[in-house]
């Protein structure tokens, strides 16, 4: 009996019912949610979606501009535009949930160590996250793109390598707070490793802020990875993603705007989905990043 | 407050001392010299070419001859441009860069603060809508797309501004300091806002009010010196964001800065203008970092206090 009134207790009040309520409130949150999920599956749908193939040329039709046939109109090859524009954000999107992951994955063991170990150790890696901070980012990017050559697993790594501090920075706050609690007290005194406390119990406490800056680091992660593509240093073709397209369309966008216009759209739109989604995240789980 | 200054500059030195190692040993271990060319180059010319750029001595030695030279201020020779040395590539393209900068720092913070007042003022109306949701979109838009739309749109359709170049025809500085500075305007839009808010609620301003001041006054006087810290702290890193990023911007209006000159060095492998740049703009980036921080702790009388300054 006392136990199904803790379950009731529990679900009546857990954070994340909590979270979940106060996010379908939060209307451009959703809007952005949605917008996200759409894009996403027309994207991994995009053979079934389009009737065209990704490279079948019109070379007769040329780049025309939009019409029935081809909704957002074609490029010089007559491919036409909304399936690359589609095949395009497989890539875009890709790369942004893998460099994430990188990112995420870096940052929150670095961070999370840092925190638990304390003293002298945590100096030393925070000290290592302030100076990584203070070098001139686009310029490396830049820098390594150019000397390892572009290859697709390197842009992942780049980007990760990039985007993990201020991820550890916002775990190691976290798991400094959590580590004065007793239940990892208690976890201590059962004679638990300092690894299975990090893993266990340290990091599933930290989730929160690490969920809201996993959304928000998303966009920003796409957006390096567009400007990494559009120096042309990134995705090559026959494969392009939206940075490269984008790329393509200031070459001839006198003549044809829509070429630029389109590709610009899906990567913007899809970045403002990102954003008011992880802002309406950072509202519903009530938690402070170093954003503003 | 000297003792402030001094601890940070000297947090500095091992930072860019990370810089340059890393630049430096990045650079040696990349496939494909500067010497790389299409054309075979003969071995003989080759061999004379890498003893005239000590290229032939061990990695260590080269590192430690280049570091010498970096504390006399001497960046080295080009490998790309003969005759040319990095100092003088440095000095030609700085100015551009700076000037870029500069415009787009202004557009950024008169921009960007003006919509941050009038949103914190009005909160939750349109006047806060309107601007933060355009703060939103500059900063889901990259200076990459933002640049070529804005060259269309006044450019190309309606023929207001030049589409390229710098200080040539007038106006040509226009489209090019809007589009480097908008992404930051929208930063500083989103800090005014929560920073001015969070000091409206305050009591000074509330007796402010109640004295019967006018509006005006309770803003600009009391309000927003507080609320502009954050800004402030913002400042360095922007500018020194807005220098060293500004290669883009100065790759599609075709501006003769520094961005352009590491872009090309970078494609070309042009060792010593690589390294060059990125310790000019590392050593840029912690200046104003460093400068911002004394701004922002002289700005607040609790940090100025803390730092032992009356």
């Amino acid at each position: 009996m006392n136990a199904t009134r803790i379950e009731d207790y529990e679900q009546g009040t857990s954070l994340w019912r909590d979270a979940w309520i106060r996010l379908r409130k939060n209307r451009l949150a959703v809007i952005g949610g949605m917008t996200l999920i759409v894009v996403t599956l027309l994207c991994l749908l995009a053979p079934f979606v389009s009737p065209y193939g990704y490279e079948q040329q019109d070379l007769v039709l040329g780049a025309a501009g939009p019409s029935a046939r081809h909704w957002l109109g074609t490029d010089v090859f007559g491919r036409d535009l909304l399936t690359r524009i589609l095949y395009g954000g497989r890539i875009s999107l890709m790369v942004g949930l893998i460099a994430t992951g990188v990112a995420l994955i870096i940052g929150v063991t670095w961070g999370a160590i840092a925190g638990y170990a304390g003293g002298r150790v945590d100096a030393v890696m925070m000290r290592f996250v302030d100076i990584v901070y203070a070098l001139p980012f686009m310029i490396f990017v830049v820098l390594l793109m150019v000397v390892f050559g572009r290859n697709l697993l390197l842009l992942f790594l780049v980007i990760g390598a990039v985007e993990w501090l201020t991820m550890a920075r916002i775990v190691r706050g976290q798991v400094q707070g959590l580590k004065q609690l007793e239940f990892i007290e208690a976890a201590v005194s059962l004679g638990l490793s300092g690894w299975t406390i990090i893993r266990r119990h340290l990091i599933p406490n930290a989730i929160g802020p690490v969920i809201v800056y996993t959304t928000l680091t998303i966009p920003s992660v796409m957006l390096l990875e567009a400007f990494i593509s559009f120096l042309g240093l990134g995705i090559q073709p026959p494969q392009s993603s939206w940075g490269s397209l984008i790329a393509e369309g200031v070459e001839t966008m006198e003549e044809f705007p829509w070429l630029l216009i389109f590709p610009g759209m899906a990567l913007s739109l899809t970045l403002f989905a990102l954003n008011f989604l992880g802002d309406g995240l950072r509202d519903a789980l009530d938690v402070r990043t170093s954003r503003d | 407050m000297w003792r402030f200054i001094a601890s940070r500059v000297l947090q500095a030195i091992p930072v860019l001392f990370i810089v340059i190692t890393l630049t430096f040993f990045l650079v040696r271990f990349a496939p494909g010299g500067p010497f790389s060319t299409e054309k075979a180059v003969v071995p003989e010319v080759k061999r004379a070419l890498e003893a005239q750029y000590q290229l032939d001595q061990p990695l260590l030695a080269q590192f430690g001859s280049y570091l010498t030279d970096l504390v006399h201020g001497d960046f080295g020779p080009s490998f790309k441009y003969p005759g040319r040395t990095v100092n003088e590539l440095i000095a030609a393209g700085f100015p551009a860069t700076a000037e870029l900068g500069l415009y787009a720092l202004l557009v950024a913070v008169v921009l960007g603060m003006a919509a941050g007042i009038v949103a914190a003022l009005n909160p939750n109306s349109w006047r806060d809508y309107v601007p933060m949701s355009a703060a939103m979109i500059g900063i889901c838009m990259p200076t990459f797309l933002l640049g070529p739309l804005l060259v269309l749109i006044f450019g190309l359709w309606l023929e207001w501004l030049p589409v390229s170049g710098w200080g040539e025809v007038s106006g040509d500085k226009i489209l090019p300091s809007i589009t480097l500075g908008a992404a930051y305007a929208a930063y500083i839009a989103r800090l005014t806002r929560s920073g001015m808010l969070e000091v409206l609620s305050q009591d000074y301003i509330r007796t402010a009010r109640a004295k019967g001041l006018p509006e005006y006054v309770v803003v600009f006087k009391h309000a927003l010196r507080g609320g502009v810290i954050p800004v402030v702290a913002f400042l360095g890193p922007a500018f020194a964001g807005l220098l060293s990023g500004s290669f883009v911007v100065e790759t599609i209006f075709q501006v003769p800065g520094l961005g352009r000159f590491f872009v090309q060095a970078a494609f070309n492998r042009d060792y010593t203008l690589i390294l060059g740049s990125t310790v000019f703009f590392a050593v840029l980036i912690v200046v104003f970092n460093l400068l911002s921080d004394v701004l922002a702790a002289w700005l607040n009388p609790r940090l100025r206090a803390g730092l032992g300054v009356k």
